[in-house]
């Protein structure tokens, strides 16, 4: 059975049918093209999906695309503000928190939501904050100093 | 060319990735983002069985179901069921059966395939799977090794009764040293089969490209020259018409070093049916499909005298191929073989192999390929000597390693070392680790008796980067060679083309090569494009696994570079009226010696060659050179890796408190990716110690078959390291580079396990198998003082 949605993706509404069984991660990327947002598991293990909808980070491999509807989701092609990039962006590119960057877009979505929860992180923080998101590159090692770069770029605000 | 090495140039300098930005921004071009008009989407019907006679596949169920076009069985495709080729027949005799893309009479494996269904999207091919018929007549699994070998419950081939697919032996001698050996230790030691696991799962879209005869086949492949060629053998597709495309790639530590059944599935169906076809593997489709790693049971046997000097080593091997040969699944463990003696001198190694066919996923290259399983076991030998002689593990190894004085060495396994110094990496290690202080705390603990107890783990490891020269490659019997190619393009803007074989899919080479191009031709890093991973851009090359990118494909990039600036002298002597070798060449620029105020930059020598309006006699117009270099030798970088681990001696648990590496990968390009290398080489090393293990049931059936089953380690399982380097160049490689891509993982998964049992080898414990987990640790106590 088709579904009408209408969601609002990176600020610009998009609508159209999808079928009920339809998971928001392929509505992004098959239905409207935003194909910057990856799957990288079957089994909601590996975070590499994860956006942010209606400001709070999801896997949108967990989300079907009918509970999206009425909703804004913010993915990674969303994050920077014209040509300025996010601190999170910022504080990847800095600290090497990436290689083959495939865990990245999701990486960083989570990121984002960890740093509005929790502005200033300690070490074991970053780490149990991002254990949902796996990166096989890295080592992690990274990306927690990426992340707690990013905070002290964002000034320890929310 | 150290004239041209200038202070200012980029070279060994931690600048920030060009690549970066567009994965930052979701930019990417991954191959599962490739959507072509008219595709069809590719589903598998994998074999649920570990081992079985298969009848009666019908597919006509598949076919009536929704938006289904086509589907077929191995009968079906007939011809086109191409056999997954390998390119390693390691001895004369080895038994090479065929791997049918999908499989004929019997399956293999959990996970092989049976038959193909092509739909007009991913979600109904799926579905239709479900109405394809197939009679299963169960076989025994052939699941253990030494079961297979000794009491086969059934052959996993018929050419291989007792499912022995070869023997390999190398050097001898152990036992007429043996016999004057005061010590002898022996033991058996496990290396567990592992999972790739790279983040992004498979993926290929293969298409015919209308008017020309070409097919174009983007792929998530470490290896797009070399699977153009295989594909063009397995599918009779001329070479010329196969363009092979390796698009934003998401890792691939070996897993995507290869030509897989369905690479060859969706070329011939493109080809059959005319039109795109496109297939990505599900995660749990990879777990069982994509190729594992490791998988040895070895037993080790070394002798010494009493005070501690080694005389020799026995190694004999279990390598289980799983069902079948891949690209180079029977060489694996032989890339090992030359590593076991590590970085010690003796006088006798004997070595023996023996590959063995079992109803499992095949196993092939896996981040280190046969080193990390050799290191392994030299590492934790040495150790076990050390108790046995009652010798503190560090004074053992710096008695019997090579010294810096010693290079170059040839160890007792035939290779000689270029340089290395083991004295320098281990007391930086030692200093950053506290070594002293640890050691002291251990003590504290142990006469204590407290519960949590604290143990040291030592690696001291070297390994061999950049498979090559060829000639040597050729006497191991592998197929093919192990050069590399780069072409550099200046063009009339200014703007330089860098073409190379090389094939990134992580490791930075965009920023790196641009780095070293730029430090010789004096162009800036941000104007240099790294052309990759394209058979029609880059037409020649041996693309990216073994640590080879920079220990290969960096002295191209450097002869190609010095090549280019030769050109260049002679058009900018004769722009500027002098002989060529009147001119000096720096940052870029062209002088005439004793006379500054004359010069030419590069930039306009690219124009003068682009126009050719005023070229030298006997110069061809266009400015660009090319090289293909087969290097001399191996490279060898070493470290010493020292890991503090404590165990609950009450629960089990295993806590690594403090990781130190110091590793000597000679000059470094970017001191930034070569540490992000290393971080990333140290979790898959510490995971394959504390977490990993690909796991199968007697029926062989994964158990370990999701992410979470197969504990890959999230932020949380792991510390933040401590890294350093020494540098001891390499005299075999014109920049005096190593390699780094694999260190990592090599030396960290016996610092570790050498920790563990450290910390409770006071309760009788010599060895424990490995991902050291809770409850194996438990047992292990508990069965040492069941014992005791």
């Amino acid at each position: 059975m088709d579904h009408h949605v209408s969601v609002t993706v990176d600020g610009t509404v998009y609508s159209g049918t999808v079928e009920s069984r339809t998971l928001l991660v392929h509505w992004l990327r098959e239905g409207i093209g935003k194909v910057g947002t990856v799957v990288g598991c079957d089994t909601s293990n590996c975070g590499a999906c994860t956006v942010l909808l209606d400001g709070r980070s999801v896997k949108s491999c967990s989300v079907l695309a009918v509970q999206a509807d009425g909703a804004a989701v913010t993915t990674i092609q969303g994050l920077a503000t014209g040509d300025e990039w996010h601190p999170v962006q910022v504080a990847f590119k800095e600290c090497h928190g990436l290689q083959c960057g495939y865990c990245t877009p999701g990486m960083v979505m989570a990121t984002v939501d960890l740093l509005s929860e929790n502005p200033n992180p300690t070490e074991e923080e970053i780490r149990e904050g991002l254990e949902g998101n796996l990166c096989r590159c890295t080592g992690y090692h990274n990306i927690v100093k990426s992340v707690a770069h990013a905070a002290s770029l964002m000034g320890g605000t929310k | 060319m150290t004239e041209t090495l200038a202070t200012t140039t980029a070279f060994g300098r931690p600048i920030k990735r060009k690549e970066d930005a567009n994965l930052l921004h979701g930019r990417t071009n991954w191959t599962d983002n490739i959507q072509l008009p008219g595709t069809l989407h590719m589903a598998l019907l994998r074999s649920p069985m570990a081992h079985a006679q298969i009848s009666n596949v019908d597919v006509s169920g598949a076919l009536a179901m929704p938006n289904v076009v086509a589907a077929y069985s191995a009968a079906d495709l007939g011809d086109l069921n191409g056999g997954v080729p390998c390119v390693w027949p390691v001895t004369d005799d080895i038994v090479m059966p065929v791997f049918p893309a999908l499989a004929t009479d019997k399956v293999r494996h959990v996970g092989d395939c049976i038959a193909v269904v092509l739909a007009t999207n991913a979600a109904s091919a799926e579905d239709a799977l479900a109405s394809i018929d197939v009679d299963y007549a169960p076989l025994p699994a052939v699941v253990n090794m030494e079961q297979a070998i000794n009491n086969p419950p059934a052959a996993v081939h018929d050419a291989a009764p007792n499912n022995t697919c070869y023997v390999y032996n190398l050097g001898g001698g152990f036992d007429e040293v043996a016999a004057k050996a005061d010590v002898i230790v022996k033991r058996r030691f496990i290396n567990q089969r592992l999972i790739p696991a790279f983040m992004e799962p498979r993926a290929v879209v293969a298409a015919p490209m209308g008017m020309s005869d070409e097919i174009t086949l983007w792929s998530s492949t470490q290896v797009p020259h070399i699977l153009r060629v295989l594909l063009a053998l397995v599918t009779g597709i001329p070479e010329n018409n196969l363009r092979v495309i390796a698009p934003d790639v998401g890792g691939g530590f070996g897993g995507k070093l290869t030509c897989t059944r369905e690479e060859i599935l969706v070329t011939q169906l493109a080809r059959k049916l005319g039109r795109p076809v496109k297939w990505t593997e599900t995660r749990s489709e990879d777990m069982v499909a994509t190729h594992h790693g490791r998988d040895q049971i070895q037993d080790i046997e070394l002798a010494a005298t009493k005070d501690g000097k080694f005389l020799g080593l026995k190694v004999t091997l279990l390598a289980d191929m799983g069902a079948y040969l891949q690209i180079i699944t029977p060489g694996t463990p032989l890339l090992g073989m030359f590593m076991f003696p590590g970085i010690y001198k003796m006088d006798a190694y004997s070595f023996k192999c023996t590959g063995v066919f079992t109803n499992k996923t095949p196993t092939d290259a896996y981040r280190g390929a046969g080193r990390p399983e050799a290191t392994y076991a030299i590492e934790r030998i040495v150790d076990e000597m050390a108790a046995e002689l009652g010798m503190e593990p560090m004074e053992l190894r710096k008695k019997n390693w090579i010294t810096h004085e010693e290079f170059p060495f040839t160890t007792v396994a035939g290779l000689t070392y270029d340089t290395g110094n083991y004295e320098a990496a281990t007391a930086k290690a030692l200093d950053l680790f506290g070594y002293d202080q640890l050691r002291a705390e251990q003590k504290r603990r142990r006469d204590a008796g407290d519960p949590i107890q604290l143990g040291i783990g030592i690696s001291t490891f070297t390994e061999m980067c950049g498979l090559a020269p060829s000639r040597t490659l050729g006497a191991l019997k592998y197929v093919a060679g192990g050069w590399e190619h780069c072409t550099i393009r200046l063009l009339p803007t200014g703007k330089c083309e860098l073409i190379t074989g090389t094939s990134p899919h992580g490791q930075g080479h965009e920023t790196a090569w641009s780095q070293i191009a730029s430090s010789i031709l004096g162009i800036p890093v941000e104007d240099i494009e790294v052309v990759h991973g394209d058979t029609g851009r880059a037409p020649y090359g041996m693309d990216t696994y073994g640590s080879r990118s920079l220990a290969v494909g960096g002295q191209a990039i450097k002869v190609a570079a010095d090549r280019l600036v030769e050109k260049a002298r002679l058009i900018a002597a004769h722009q500027l009226e002098c002989a060529p070798s009147d001119l000096e060449f720096r940052e870029g620029v062209f002088y005439v010696k004793g006379d500054p105020s004359k010069s030419q930059a590069l930039g306009a020598v690219a124009f003068e060659a682009f126009t050719a309006h005023n070229l030298p006699d006997g110069v061809e117009p266009t400015l660009q050179a090319e090289s293909t270099v087969d290097p001399q030798d191996f490279s060898y970088p070493h470290g010493t890796h020292l890991a503090a681990m404590e165990v609950d001696t009450e629960t089990g648990k295993v806590t690594l408190r403090k990781y130190v590496c110091v590793d000597d990968v000679g000059n470094q390009v970017n001191p930034m990716i070569v540490e992000g290398q290393v971080h990333g080489g140290l979790a898959q090393g510490i995971a394959q110690a504390m977490y990993e293990g690909a796991v199968y049931d007697e029926d062989g059936n994964l158990m370990t078959a999701s992410l979470a089953d197969y504990t890959l380690p999230s932020a949380a399982d792991l510390p933040s390291f401590i890294t350093d380097t020494t540098t001891t160049p390499s005299t075999t490689h014109p920049l005096g580079t190593k390699g780094v891509g694999e260190a990592g993982a090599i030396a960290s998964t016996p610092a570790i396990m050498n920790g563990i049992v450290d910390a409770i080898r006071h309760l009788g414990v010599n060895d424990v198998l490995m991902p050291a987990t809770p409850q194996t640790v438990w047992r292990t106590i508990q069965s040492a003082k069941g014992a005791r």
